[in-house]
């Protein structure tokens, strides 16, 4: 399905590139980098070097200053469709990852029981020679496909490959099942098609726009924030479903407190109100939709009426808010969200979201969903990696044939079990799966069963603590990395190249990813022998200027049509070629063909539900150590409605813990007494509560939401864990 | 309801400005208690007494040129650019408070040394100190222009140790002229009590009892008129003035500087001068702690004040 | 000769600090420093609630008391834009300005001087803008010379609704808040 969605992109995207040739006086950047290498004292004056930002996955285009040889700040790049010359705080203060004092500085090797975190310092050869003869052991036992790999973001690219060239098929990110796997499941259900990264989401031309959980300007992805902040300033309606009242909540026409759990009920509601007042896009639908009769047959009883008990919004409100959605069609964007895997339910919630945009005609539409486009860079001409004797190891019984990706959750199943085969080995790439997979016990005793477990980080976070071998990768601002080459408005593509120097013996990715396939005897695979020839050999493939592009940072390809109206094909590639109403496939798997309502558990009395989030100052549990993040923002705070934290006499700043239903009790978290959310749930940000004590920084501040998620609820389309199913009591602090 | 929250998290400023710590107030007491002292000097040199068996022109000047050691040192620790120190004296900002005190501690000084010169003591009255002191003894007009700076100086000492504090109006608390008075008054107040406490003269301890009483009941009315001043402005000074009546600094206001520093001194004193009781050691020491903890109060609510 | 001062579109700023990110790094702030920094003020009882979010910092006021209380005239308004500004080896560090700012924008930098929000005059004077105004991702900061009718800051005064912080203080701040 996904692959399908892909040929389709290609199609439309291949175009002719509209480029720029400007001479390149210079040569590339690197070169330059590295005759400054060679000399001995550090040039003076100003250099400015574009690259592309690693603070977090959206990959905006930056030029970073260096003055005096010391890297001084980074800035947007203003050739950049996706930044347009803006980053977001963490990009700002991206500086601050490679001054981090924490940072893994040389590659280690466990010397006592794992999870002890005590290591011995080696080289890199060393270290390779650990890993790869361990590896050759794991294969020759158990074959290739036992080895898997967790990874996160575009430094992964090489890894993959070399996993890949080695024979498995395990490659997984917690990115799908623990984020916005769910999502992309329904969207796909119901136009053939996923919402994509960065989303596809027009929202600077929408006239209104409806979050429903999507807390922009808390979470930073600088393009829709920017586009949030132009639509707001442009008079847009901006209707805001979230227990909590976030930045975007107050930023909004409509704030709908709603009952957390319970958005299907509403956007079943919302859907009974076009529907049976006829304010739907008819015309739309009648060419687009596939089983809208039976759909509508199926909305008939969730009346506003109907939903109010459930979701706490009142049925003028519902029918008020169906009401301006209608009024802006097809220019109403209801954000597909990211973050996704909720409460179980979620793939159908998000299938509810698509069909609510089908109904406003908002796909492909102008201020809708667009279709977004990239440059057509050929692949560097690999040999083909041998054929794996075992599928992926995520979902042995076939429990999930809705998902779009493996399951990071069923690897770690697997490697239990050891069904359907063993898994022996795990790689880890850029994610603190102990912050990012849900259930803290079950992955530590995953990582029991293996033979050999490596992670590649920046900093000694948790996950490197249960690791045999910790490899220390250089931060983004002093390495190569792939091509940067979003599905976006415009086609374009993005270097990253070094801007400094790693300040000890930490390697790039390419080179950790190429020394390892080396190792394992599997050099067909890295037939270029520096990441520069790599790259430039595809950018020259495509007829682009490497040279150009190491100074510009960006190339841009000519625009292409982006809207149904601007000539992009419209075809929806489902079994039925149409927008899905109502889905034959998810009821031939026995699923509800059209999405349906489950009433949450409540929390049982004094407790509340758990909720978490972002804060525009960190990615993930990535960037606490970063000294001028940990400056913005150095610890979380529970929210906790006002009113019910004066009942348990709390002012803001007294720390409290959580314990959660099964008794776990978190670290101590500051109190952030506050009228902004609702009594019956509290909310904390993500990413803290570091119990690595090698984060020294960080060590112990505030509290992990992650930690408290010991239960989980599994999608049953695509095997998302619903991750807000868990109640916390509070307890107050001795 | 209104939730303000700042990201800002500045050392000395947040949550609460908290930039002056001991050292100021240490150093106001110190300045006014010296602007006292010297007015009193003043005071009884112009009125020719200074021949009279007083401690206050053999005595007092001396003390104040050590006291005003410890002030100006207490407020050199407070600076936080020690080694800048001189960049005071290399100017004159006509509109600082803190630039016109730099300078009249300048004058402070001499002033002090020459008042002392008119009573030296015999085994210093040698070689040329001792032929000028003689000679300054001896001319009322020395005299008198010596009575008059210091009676003059001490007044500008006194008054600017308020105003500093006053002229920064962006402190609600501080926000009232009479802050000048009122720390004038307080100086002179624990300069009589401080001469009433070291004086071997019956008479003139008679003398500062009694002033004292005139300048602890002028500081009282003071005080009042301070505070109604703040209750009857704006919602920013009427906060403030919630910071001593039922705010944090309450209690140590009205035990500390209203009950024991001036109302409970003030009766004593009153019995004793009225020769109902006996004077008392702790009568001064009361008044003199009292006017230190005054200073304490007002740098550190003055801080707590701000605009709403 | 101008008179600078800066506009905040309330309505757009989304409080999420980049602004402060930016200046730390344009300027090298210290570790646990803010020269400018983020209210976010919510009014009201949930779910009806009023939220203003505000990017703040030295209001280079027209009546600045911290240079008024300056002993050594190191907090001075410079010529060529009425910035205010500390020249670092002439304050001694007494802190009278510092706690002479009604908004609190000024602190003591580790190094001993007051140090504050210098609406960055080394790139103004470039003819740049501030580097929070050059990063914000959602535009909200207008920067320029309001003794220019036809500069952008004063245009958008013009034409919005806007507040002041703490008028009452007589400051007469030249930071304006959009609503």
């Amino acid at each position: 399905m996904d692959a399908l969605s892909r040929r389709r992109f290609l199609k439309i995207s291949t175009a002719t590139l509209g480029l720029a040739t400007a001479g390149g006086a210079a040569g590339p950047l690197a070169r330059r980098l590295a005759a400054r290498a060679a000399g001995s004292a550090a040039p003076q004056g100003i250099r400015r070097i574009p690259t592309y930002c690693s603070i977090c996955f959206w990959k905006c285009g930056a030029v970073a200053t260096v003055k005096d040889g010391r890297l001084w700040k980074i800035e947007g790049n203003p050739d950049d469709p996706l930044s347009r010359g803006r980053l977001c705080p963490r990009g700002t203060g991206g500086v601050g990852a490679h001054f981090d004092t924490d940072r893994l500085t040389a590659p280690l090797i466990r010397r006592t029981t794992r999870g002890q975190d005590e290591w011995t310092a080696v080289t890199w050869d060393e270290a390779f020679a650990y890993i790869a003869e361990r590896m050759q052991t794991i294969k020759a036992k158990y074959g290739p496909e036992s080895v898997a790999l967790f990874s996160h973001g575009i430094g992964g690219t090489f890894l993959k490959h070399t996993l890949q060239a080695f024979g498995t098929p395990n490659l997984t990110a917690p990115s799908g099942a623990q984020c916005r796997g769910p999502r992309d499941t329904g969207f796909n259900l119901t136009f053939g098609e996923d919402a994509g990264s960065p989303e596809r989401t027009d929202i600077r031309n929408a006239t209104c726009l409806v979050l429903i959980g999507s807390h922009l300007g808390e979470n930073m992805h600088n393009t829709q924030v920017q586009e949030f902040a132009d639509a707001v300033a442009a008079g847009a309606s901006i209707i805001v479903v979230d227990p909590r009242f976030s930045i975007a909540a107050g930023k909004a026409k409509y704030y709908l407190p709603i009952k957390p759990g319970t958005d299907i009920a509403l956007l079943l509601a919302w859907m009974h109100v076009l529907v049976t007042e006829e304010l739907y896009d008819t015309a739309y639908v009648e060419k687009h939709g596939f089983g809208f009769d039976a759909f509508k047959a199926e909305i008939a009883p969730y009346t506003p009426e109907w939903a109010y008990p459930e979701t706490g919004i009142e049925p003028e409100v519902i029918r008020a808010t169906a009401r301006e959605m209608a009024r802006n069609k097809p220019s109403t964007l209801v954000h597909p969200g990211r973050h996704s895997a909720w409460y179980g339910d979620d793939a159908q919630r998000s299938r509810a979201v698509a069909l609510l945009n089908a109904l406003l005609g908002s796909w492909g539409r102008r201020g809708g969903l667009y279709a977004p486009v990239a440059l057509d860079i050929p692949a560097y001409p690999y040999p083909p990696y041998p054929k794996p004797a075992r599928g992926v190891a995520d979902d042995p019984d076939d429990k999930y044939p809705f998902k779009l990706e493996s399951i990071s959750t069923g690897i770690r199943e697997a490697t239990i079990s050891g069904r359907p085969y063993p898994i022996k080995s795990w790689f880890v790439y850029g994610t603190n799966l102990m912050e990012s997979l849900p259930n803290q016990a079950e992955t530590i005793e995953a990582i029991q069963h293996l033979d050999l477990m490596v992670v590649v980080d920046v900093v000694p976070s948790e996950i490197t603590g249960w690791a045999d071998v910790v490899l220390p990768e250089s931060v983004y601002l002093e390495r190569h990395d792939e091509l940067n080459l979003n599905w976006f408005r415009e086609p374009y593509v993005g270097i990253r190249q070094p801007v400094v120097e790693a300040p000890a013996d930490q390697k790039p990715n390419w080179w950790i990813a190429r020394e390892l396939a080396l190792k394992l005897g599997l050099g067909a695979y890295y037939p270029w022998k520096t990441i520069e020839e790599y790259l430039a050999y595809r950018v020259t493939k495509a007829g682009l200027s490497f040279d150009e592009l190491t100074q510009k940072g960006i190339l841009r390809g000519a625009p292409q049509p982006i809207y149904f109206d601007q000539g992009v094909p419209e075809e929806f590639p489902t079994p039925s070629g149409k927008i899905e109403f109502y889905s034959l496939q998810l009821r031939d798997k026995g699923h509800d063909p059209v999405p349906k309502y489950t009433r949450p558990e409540d929390p049982p009395p004094g407790a509340f539900r758990l909720l978490f989030g972002r804060a525009p100052v960190h990615t993930f549990s990535r960037t606490q150590t970063n000294p001028i993040l940990d400056d913005m923002m150095h610890e979380n705070e529970v929210w906790v409605n006002a009113g019910v934290a004066a009942r348990y006499g709390l002012a803001s700043g007294t720390y409290v813990r959580l314990k959660n239903q099964d008794g776990v009790v978190s670290n101590r978290v500051k109190v952030k007494a506050t009228e902004r959310i609702r009594p019956d749930c509290v909310y904390m940000v993500h990413g803290f509560g570091h119990t690595a004590r090698r984060l020294t920084r960080t060590y112990l501040a505030g509290a992990s939401d992650s930690r408290l998620i010991t239960r989980v609820k599994v999608d049953p389309l695509m095997g998302g864990t619903g991750m807000n199913v868990n109640f916390v009591t509070l307890e107050l602090e001795a | 309801m209104t939730e303000l929250v700042l990201t800002r998290h500045n050392a000395m400023i947040d949550p609460l400005l908290h930039a002056w710590g001991w050292e100021i107030p240490v150093y106001l007491f110190l300045g006014g208690l010296i602007g006292g002292t010297m007015m009193i000097t003043g005071y009884i040199l112009l009125k020719g007494r200074h021949r009279e068996n007083s401690c206050v022109c053999s005595v007092l000047p001396l003390v104040g040129l050590a006291l005003l050691s410890v002030g100006m040192l207490a407020l050199f620790l407070d600076l936080e650019h020690k080694l800048y120190v001189w960049r005071l004296y290399t100017t004159f900002q006509f509109s600082s408070p803190m630039s016109w005190g730099a300078w009249i501690l300048l004058l402070v000084y001499p002033a002090l040394a020459v008042a002392w010169l008119v009573r030296l003591p015999a085994f210093l009255r040698v070689g040329q100190v001792g032929r000028l002191a003689d000679a300054l003894a001896e001319s009322p007009r020395a005299i008198w222009a010596i009575g008059y700076v210091n009676l003059a100086l001490g007044g500008m000492l006194g008054i600017y140790t308020g105003v500093l504090l006053s002229s920064l109006g962006s402190r609600p608390f501080w926000n009232s002229a009479l802050l000048g008075v009122l720390f004038l008054l307080s100086g002179l107040s624990a300069a009589a009590a401080f001469v009433h406490m070291i004086a071997w003269d019956r008479t003139e301890r008679e003398l500062l009892a009694r002033a004292d009483n005139i300048f602890i009941s002028l500081e009282l009315v003071t005080l009042m008129l301070f505070l109604t001043g703040l209750l009857t402005s704006g919602a920013s000074h009427q906060a403030a003035a919630a910071l001593v009546l039922g705010g944090p600094f309450t209690a140590v206001f009205w035990v500390g500087v209203v009950g024991l520093g001036l109302v409970i001194p003030l009766v004593l004193q009153s019995l004793a001068v009225t020769h109902r009781t006996l004077h008392s050691a702790i009568v001064p020491v009361m008044v003199i702690a009292g006017s230190l903890v005054l200073r304490f109060v007002f740098v550190y609510a003055g801080q707590y004040s701000h605009w709403l | 000769m101008a008179r600078f001062g800066m506009a905040l579109d309330t309505t757009k700023c989304v409080g999420c600090m980049d602004c402060v990110v930016a200046c730390k790094t344009e300027n090298q702030v210290p570790e646990g420093f803010n020269r400018d920094w983020i209210a976010y003020q919510t009014d009201g009882l949930y779910p009806t609630l009023h939220m203003e979010i505000r990017s703040e910092r030295c209001n280079h006021c027209d009546q600045p008391p911290c240079v008024e209380c300056c002993p050594t005239g190191a907090s001075h308004v410079e010529d060529f834009g009425k910035i205010v500004l500390v020249t670092e080896n002439e304050c001694i560090g007494c802190k009278a300005c510092v706690a002479s700012c009604p908004y609190e924008a000024r602190f003591i930098n580790p190094k001993g001087y007051a140090d504050k929000c210098t609406f960055c005059n080394h790139r103004v004077e470039q003819g740049l803008d501030p580097a929070c105004v050059s990063v914000c991702p959602t535009h909200c900061m207008t920067f320029g010379d309001l003794d220019d009718p036809q500069s952008a800051v004063s245009r958008q005064l013009a034409a919005r609704r806007h507040h002041a912080l703490k008028p009452d203080a007589g400051t007469e701040p030249r930071i304006f808040y959009l609503t």
